[in-house]
């Protein structure tokens, strides 16, 4: 039986290149994600576990959970604690780590390296082993840097440069004494590293005399895990905690793990996709091999081949096939992953150096994937490849595909699609996240519904576009009546070009109906002409806030400022605002009360006022960290929004209950000006500022940039992702066409003879293309359209301004790809079927 | 031998092949299909052309219907020179000028049986003389299985189907390719009738490939070819008569 399968393979080699390329890509899709998700990750431990190569010990802050209406006090890290980890017997010597946000601008005062990248520290001491220096000297005082090798490099910087960077607003200007070496894995990421003297350090990030971590190296000799127990031995168990250098590999190594194994499962969804969209080829494929087979295996049964035998010489070649496919994949899949890594090094995005990882888990899972895949795809065809009786052998017509047995399947389509609508309905009317298991439940169920549906579907739908086929003459005619000959094959080859367009469409409707909403919220609440923010989402110093209040033509300012309060026994986060200025700058919807945010008199969002029973004049007690309490009473219940959200209290009174050397955590500021938004107004702004390299000013205009900026980006990438999906449906469409011109060559060659030219066969193979493409297209994207619509219906249960915006141009740009995706996978069949020998083709059997 | 210059009958040529050769392959493998054959084809008559296997009588009808190129000579349907056409026109010739008739395969599935005798015109982008269509239809008597698909058709209708279609464009010539080589002898001898039929009341002219003498015997004339060449010719043939001389060319092979 296996050479009967092996000769069957190589006997259809072209028919079956469609399939291997369909499962090739899919394979290469899922092996090139885990070549590239492993090679990174190795990468970044690699890096990351030589950061790790000073600390044999490290001594963090313990944590210390609130309790009832009490802020707790979090224990500080002091010199006086380091002291006494650097006496320890076996410790050689114990290093204060400073750590916080640093924008280091370049020579054009734009930021080095992205914002989340943009690390600041300290250098310990006169010799910080942690960071050799290359050139120059280390940091001293106030106004000298230290910057890594590679940022110097990219940046042009040298020993000697002035540079500009800010820390939370105020700009400084520094001097660069001094360039390192690192392998901290951020700046290995291309990220930046700015060291300051530990003073400094701490002056900026923190409070003086404070410390982050301490680090400590032991003697020769002395293991780890004993340092780290003479340690424990004199640090109090509250203030802190301590951890052995490889403990802290080890947790790196999990958390990046961790990281990347999201960006894995995000990837392997789409390979997933693309494989399930390329089980449609395979079955189909195997669908025709068998037909055209019938007499073939009706004569191996004739000579006494069980059914079992006959299905198991279908699976075996569908194994050879997937085997040759999966190893292709495979190799295919190592070159994806490789060239990823460049890719990404040559955005700018730096990824440590390290060789390429192909282990033995992700050639398994390739292989494995591959043959599965296809077995499993070519195991209807096998069977019903069983059922041919041996007497077929015998008779001249071939048991063809009729629409007679689509009976039961159209039952069974519409009861499963019924059940989805229905579902996707019902879960429309729940709240948010109540309803979004029996909508993905009902999504599910509609989708299988609609393929199972297709071949019915086809008819009508393929009916509607006569009057647009019957331009093309008999060539029109043609193609339409040829593309319902099959209607199974129609169909699986139109579903597997579906979903992609599907999630296509679906994902559009859904990001452009947020992008408005969130959009129209900001300009909806906002009456801010600017919102001025740190570049990297870090807080803001309170510096900022009056520079701006003192710029040039500003009549109103606000910071939002984060608090954390402990009400009722819950932690709750409580934004500090300017309770004079706040009402010029924002307006929002009241449920109740007035607006009114200054002293004892706060507002309230609905959701929370909901959660603590609030209503306007409702009082309540609200703890701060360093214990102290204020009584304040609800003046306003309001609507929140994306942006502005929770417990809105005056500053002036948050001040007076927080302690003096408490770092403002401000969010953003927002800022009015007398003259509304102009670019001169910017400008002056920005001059108040001193032009900070980590700060964005931006208008409405800007904000709504900003989302969209996000908003495409998303969406982009996910178009880039689907792509994959929408290529194996094209490949479907091929392989489809393929074998329709095969089958029907002799058809082909008697409408040549009898005086179809060229180029009508051509038209007729493109038409029948156009018509199974367009048919998948309208199919997913209105089915896209329905699951976008349904999903938005969940998200409107808590977002106001959330309405269905259909993007027309959109949805018109995927119809055009569907026919664009019709015509060019029509063009290898099309010329097949015109170069056809027509007098072969009449003799023929 | 009877065999007189065909060129000197009086009635008009629908088709004429002069000097006609057709080799396949080269050197080793180099085979002689049309060994400079010369042959009329002559309006309003029934031609049968016959030969044992590998006698050429296919790759004539091909080259001569415009389906097949040839290495040297000439064929002429009605004014037109083939050997100078391109595929386009060649197509276009066949469109307009040249009904065929196969042995299978003749009907398209998805067609019904008027939409399959129409095709020709369709394709043309021609309206069908509807007078004509009902003549053609009446003769072959399938009026009112007109709306079936070939496929509800029984074998020997789908061959009266093809013949109605080869007929409606009103061609110069029709060819036919053993046209019922895959019917019984019931069903033949009715698709045999129409076609002799046409000749003979609708002025048809008609050439058709056949090694059956009982089929041959419907034609007004039968030519007989062998290694590429035409050797010997009989008109108003019987199937007795057929059967004759193809005995003595039988016997010649062997003898030879």
């Amino acid at each position: 039986m296996f050479r009967t399968a092996l000769r069957n393979v190589l006997a259809h080699k072209a028919r079956l290149l469609m399939t291997v390329l369909a499962v090739m890509l899919g394979v290469a899709f899922v092996s090139g994600t885990l070549v590239f998700t492993n090679t990174i990750s190795e990468a970044y431990q690699k890096s990351s576990a030589k950061g790790f190569d000073q600390v044999d010990v490290a001594v963090q802050q313990a944590y210390r959970p609130d309790e009832g209406d009490r802020i707790a006090e979090q224990p500080k890290l002091t010199p006086e604690l380091l002291r006494k980890v650097a006496k320890v017997p076996g410790a050689e010597s114990a290093t204060g780590v400073v750590t916080g946000f640093t924008a280091l601008a370049d020579k054009d005062g734009k930021l080095i390296g992205g914002g989340f990248q943009s690390q600041g520290g300290n250098y310990w001491g006169k010799d910080d082993p942690r960071y050799p220096i290359e050139e120059g000297r280390a940091p001293r005082g106030p106004n000298e840097i230290a910057i890594d090798a590679k940022t110097a490099e990219r940046a042009g910087y040298k020993v000697g440069d002035t540079v500009r960077l800010s820390v939370d607003g105020p700009v400084l200007s520094p001097t660069v004494s001094g360039v390192f070496r690192t392998d901290d894995g951020n700046v290995a990421a291309g990220g930046s590293l700015t060291l300051f003297d530990t003073a400094t350090a701490q002056k900026l990030f923190h409070s003086p005399g404070a410390y982050d971590e301490i680090t400590v190296t032991a003697t020769p000799g002395t293991s780890q895990d004993r340092l780290r127990s003479a340690i424990d031995k004199v640090v109090p168990e509250d203030v802190a905690a301590t951890i052995t250098g490889e403990q802290l590999a080890d947790r790196q190594a999990t958390q990046i793990a961790a990281s990347m194994s999201g960006l894995k499962n995000g990837l392997l969804v789409f390979a997933g996709i693309a494989l399930f969209v390329g089980t449609f080829i395979i079955a189909n494929t195997f669908t025709m091999l068998v037909a055209q087979r019938t007499k073939e295996l009706a004569l191996l049964r004739a000579v006494g081949a069980s059914r079992r035998q006959v299905t198991r010489s279908v699976l075996i070649e569908a194994f050879v096939v997937g085997a040759i496919a999966a190893v292709a994949g495979l190799a295919v899949g190592v070159g994806i992953g490789a060239a990823m890594r460049t890719l990404i090094s040559t955005l700018g995005e730096t990824v440590p150096d390290g060789p390429l990882v192909v282990t033995p888990g992700t050639v398994a899972t390739a292989l494995l994937v591959g043959v599965l895949i296809t077995m499993l795809a070519a195991w209807l065809p096998g069977r019903r490849a069983a059922k041919i009786p041996p007497v077929a052998a015998m008779s001249s017509v071939h048991a063809k595909a009729t629409t007679r047995s689509l009976v039961l399947r159209n039952t069974i389509g519409a009861l499963f699609s019924g059940a989805g609508v229905a579902t996707v309905l019902y879960a429309t009317t729940l709240e948010g996240s109540d309803g979004q298991v029996p909508m993905g439940i009902g999504a599910v169920v509609l989708i299988i519904g609609v393929f199972v549906l297709t071949p019915l579907l086809s008819r009508p739908l393929i009916a509607a576009a006569a009057p647009v086929l019957r331009i093309f003459g008999i060539s029109g005619k043609l193609a339409r009546q040829n593309s319902v000959r099959n209607p199974r094959r129609t169909a699986a080859t139109a579903s597997a070009l579906m979903i992609g367009l599907t999630l296509i469409t679906g994902m559009t409707v859904m990001a452009g109906s947020l992008q408005t909403a969130i959009g129209k919220m900001a300009a909806d609440s906002i009456k801010a002409d600017y919102v001025v923010s740190m570049a990297n989402g870090s807080y803001l110093s309170s510096d900022v806030e009056k520079k701006l209040a003192g710029a040039e033509g500003v009549t109103a300012v606000s910071p939002l400022r984060n608090a954390e309060s402990r009400i009722d026994g819950q932690t709750e986060y409580v934004t500090g605002v300017n309770g004079d200025a706040i009402g010029e700058l924002t307006t929002f919807p009241l449920d109740e009360g007035a607006f009114e945010v200054g002293g004892t008199k706060v507002v309230v969002d609905t959701e929370s006022a909901q959660r603590n029973g609030w209503k306007a004049g409702t009082s309540f007690t609200a703890g701060f960290e360093g214990g102290e309490r204020q009584k304040l009473t609800v003046a306003g219940v309001y609507e929140a929004n994306e942006l502005i959200r929770g417990i809105l209290l005056d500053n002036r009174t948050l001040e007076k209950r927080l302690p003096a050397d408490t770092r403002p955590a401000d969010m953003m500021v927002m800022v009015r000006t007398s003259s509304g938004a102009s670019d001169a107004a910017k400008d002056r702004l920005a001059k108040a500022l001193g032009d900070n390299p980590a700060i964005k000013i931006q208008d409405g205009d800007d904000l709504s940039d900003d989302i969209a900026q996000m908003f495409t980006l998303m969406l982009n990438l996910l178009y880039g992702l689907l792509a994959m999906a929408v290529i194996v449906a094209v490949l479907g469409v091929i392989n489809t066409l393929a074998m329709s011109v095969f089958e029907r060559s002799q058809e082909i060659g008697m409408l040549r003879a009898i005086g179809l030219d060229r180029r009508a066969i051509k038209r007729m193979v493109r038409l029948e293309s156009l018509v199974i493409s367009l048919f998948g297209g309208v199919l997913g994207i209105g089915l896209g359209v329905f699951f976008g619509w349904a999903a938005g219906e969940l998200v409107a249960s808590r977002m106001a301004t959330y309405e269905l915006v259909l993007p027309w141009a959109r949805m018109g740009v995927f119809l055009l790809l569907a026919g664009t995706v019709g015509v060019l996978a029509a063009m290898w069949p099309a010329r097949r079927a015109a170069k056809l020998n027509m007098l072969a083709a009449i003799k023929a059997e | 031998m009877t065999t007189t210059p065909l060129a000197d009958r009086a009635t008009a040529v629908a088709a004429r092949a002069t000097e006609l050769s057709k080799v396949y392959g080269q050197g080793e493998t180099r085979v002689v299909a049309l060994d400079r054959v010369t042959v009329d084809f002559r309006q309003a008559q029934f031609t049968a052309i016959m030969g044992p296997s590998g006698s050429g009588k296919s790759t004539l009808m091909h080259c001569v219907a415009g389906l097949d190129s040839f290495s040297a000579g000439s064929v002429r349907i009605g004014d037109t020179e083939l050997g100078s056409l391109k595929d386009k026109q060649l197509t276009k010739l066949r469109r307009d000028k040249i009904g065929f008739i196969f042995q299978a395969f003749n009907l398209l599935p998805t067609l019904t049986a008027l939409e399959n005798i129409t095709l020709p015109m369709d394709i043309a982008g021609r309206k069908p003389d509807k007078q004509w269509l009902d003549t053609v239809i009446g003769m072959i008597g399938l009026a009112d299985r007109l709306s079936h698909r070939p496929s509800q058709l029984s074998g020997g209708q789908q061959q009266r189907v093809a013949v109605a279609r080869a007929l409606a464009s009103r061609p110069d010539i029709i060819f036919g390719d053993e046209p019922t080589g895959n019917l019984d002898s019931r069903s033949g001898a009715e698709v045999l009738g129409f076609l002799r039929n046409s000749v003979r009341e609708l002025g048809q002219t008609v050439v058709m490939v056949t090694h059956d003498p009982v089929a041959a015997a419907y034609a007004d004339r039968v030519i007989f070819l062998a290694d590429g060449r035409i050797v010997d010719e009989l008109y108003e043939p019987t199937a007795d008569s057929v059967l004759d001389r193809m005995k003595r060319f039988d016997a010649k092979g062997r003898t030879s």
